[in-house]
């Protein structure tokens, strides 16, 4: 695709000088730090807090699973907030802003321009939830005992494939508004619907809210990918499917707009 | 579609969605525009300028009839067509978090150049607009005019043989205004430019062909010089000695009366005659203006303007005149 690294190369440059990538990679490491920190010492947090008001009850003592818990919440909370945030003008603004005519007006076809923002997106959200699992996993070490590397590996790539989904959903809403309000606006409403509808444990294991159930068993070594079946491969091949099909819709409906 | 101009428009129309059945920006426009030529697009504001130039581009979409640049059509996913084009929009817009060298780089490297080429032209064509010195500030702390000499710089750095420049001077004070339609000049030959504009002055001093649009279609379309023979209408500018209004009202009623006047105008103290029979009127009109008494400071004959044809074609003036 004509222009493809040359865009990509700059929308790295962007995320950097206009501080987005700093700031989504600062959100993702206080969520390693805190997460493990936040399980390790919640009995005593709620003691501190409560006072004698909860003295009659027994709170389990923390291990290593809770880490996981607590990584893969939090994970799943704020990285699907900043997925959005991040989704959510990058084609837009440039719409709104009147860059994209600047562009486009060049040699560079219309699908390397969406390919290069969807793949610095995809980059940038990568190297964050890298470091809040490698973070989050040195911790659990410090904190607890150390846990299976493969297994934190494989959720971190689940968390990611999952945060991908909510970002290529608001790519598309993005591309078809060319309004940032009206992008984060659908963004939230299909993060929202996706996880209502994944209260039912069927319709759930083929959406990205699917992904928790099995990221948290092979983080805690309670089952290896062999071992899991469908119900691992169910969400991912359909988050997979989500993802394309949203990254296609926003080409076709891109490729007819108006610049 | 195939032709021997640098860019063909054939039965080109485009008509944005609205109420009423939408708007008719441009009508079956059919324009050739040679190869090597400093062409004027003119026209007022509404015109369609804007909407052909983005047409051109493959920005817009025809709703129909096509464009051809070197004979290959343009489409908006079709980039191969757009690697000989340079582009200035009428209002750029840049990313302010850029640096003016690292934007002329960019759209330079988007053009296909590298290395040690993509450095000189990019240091070059900032030289040329004048950038050199705050090429590497951010472009968000920029002026309007820094702006406009920027799109510039960026529509030159690949040394594009069609050039598109909308509205390029418009923010730009006296000076750097005189150096862009230089600039600009000195392409004749070597690239095809595309100027639009509502300045006519700025036609005049730069074009040599010029395409005159009004409500989306196209009026006239020839070469400058042929058009001004063709529609300008010869004048004389009588500059008058003071305290004679009477003598002057006399002098009024008698050209309303001559065959040969078309019509006059002209603040105070001075009159213009403009006239449909230049031999007539040179025999004619002073013989008058010794009769009627008028005493005159200085009489001469006007240059026809642009402005002249404009006024015949499209029956009222375009919304700026640049002194």
């Amino acid at each position: 695709m004509s222009g493809l690294s040359i865009l990509f190369r700059k929308e790295l440059l962007e995320s950097w000088r206009t501080y987005r990538l700093p700031v989504v990679a600062g959100l993702f490491i206080l969520v390693g730090l805190s997460s493990p920190l936040l399980a390790r010492f919640l009995p005593e947090i709620i003691q501190a807090a409560a006072g004698d008001a909860f003295a009659s009850i027994e709170i389990p003592t923390p291990t290593a699973a809770d880490a996981v818990v607590q990584v893969q919440k939090n994970l799943a909370q704020f990285g699907a907030l900043a997925a959005i945030v991040l989704a959510m003008g990058s084609v837009a603004s440039e719409i709104e802003r009147g860059t994209a005519a600047f562009i486009l007006a060049r040699p560079v076809g219309r699908g390397a321009f969406l390919a290069a923002k969807a793949a610095a997106i995809g980059l940038v959200l990568a190297m964050s939830v890298a470091m809040a699992v490698g973070l989050g996993w040195l911790y659990t070490a410090i904190l607890f005992e150390p846990p299976d590397i493969a297994g934190w590996i494989a959720m971190g790539l689940l968390g990611w494939l999952a945060l991908a989904a909510w970002a290529a959903l608001t790519f598309l809403a993005s591309a078809a508004t060319g309004s940032m309000a009206a992008a984060a606006g659908l963004g939230f409403v299909a993060l929202l619907v996706l996880s209502v509808v994944a209260v039912v444990p069927a319709i759930a294991r083929w959406t990205p809210a699917g992904l928790t159930d099995p990221a948290a068993a092979l983080a805690t070594g309670q089952a290896a990918v062999g071992d899991l079946g469908w119900d691992l491969w169910s969400p991912v091949l359909a988050t997979i499917a989500l993802i394309a099909l949203a990254l296609i819709a926003s080409f076709v409906i891109f490729r007819r707009r108006e610049l | 579609m195939s032709s021997p101009s640098a860019v063909a428009c054939r039965d080109l129309t485009k008509r944005f969605s609205g109420s009423g059945g939408g708007v008719l920006a441009v009508d079956r426009l059919d324009l050739d525009i040679p190869a090597g030529s400093v062409f004027g697009l003119l026209g007022p504001n509404g015109a369609g300028k804007t909407t052909t130039l983005r047409m051109i581009t493959g920005l817009a979409r025809p709703t129909a009839g096509a464009v051809a640049i070197d004979g290959v059509t343009v489409q908006p996913d079709n980039p191969g067509v757009r690697r000989s084009i340079g582009v200035l929009d009428q209002a750029p817009r840049f990313y302010g978090w850029m640096r003016g060298r690292e934007l002329v780089e960019l759209a330079g490297r988007l053009a296909g150049l590298t290395g040690a080429e993509l450095r000189a032209r990019t240091r070059d064509t900032l030289e040329r607009t004048g950038l050199d010195a705050s090429a590497e500030r951010r472009i968000g702390g920029y002026s309007g005019g820094m702006r406009q000499r920027l799109g510039i710089a960026a529509a030159l750095v690949s040394d594009p043989g069609l050039l598109l420049l909308d509205e390029p001077v418009s923010s730009l004070d006296p000076e750097g205004r005189r150096d862009l339609l230089s600039l600009i000049a000195d392409l004749r030959g070597n690239a095809t430019v595309i100027f639009s504009t509502h300045v006519l002055d700025d036609v005049e001093r730069i074009c040599d062909r010029v395409g005159i649009l009004d409500t989306g279609r196209l009026v006239e379309e020839a070469a400058l010089d042929d058009l001004l023979a063709r529609y300008a209408v010869a004048s004389y500018r009588l500059v008058l000695a003071p305290d004679q209004e009477d003598a002057v009202e006399a002098l009024r009623a008698a050209l309303g009366t001559a065959p040969w006047c078309a019509r006059t105008s002209g603040g105070a103290g001075e009159l213009v005659v403009a006239v449909h029979d230049e031999a007539a009127a040179i025999a004619g009109l002073l013989p008058l203006v010794v009769a009627s008494g008028v005493h005159l400071v200085r009489f001469e004959q006007e240059r026809p303007t642009l402005e002249d044809v404009f006024l015949r074609l499209v029956g009222r003036a375009p919304v700026e005149r640049v002194a």
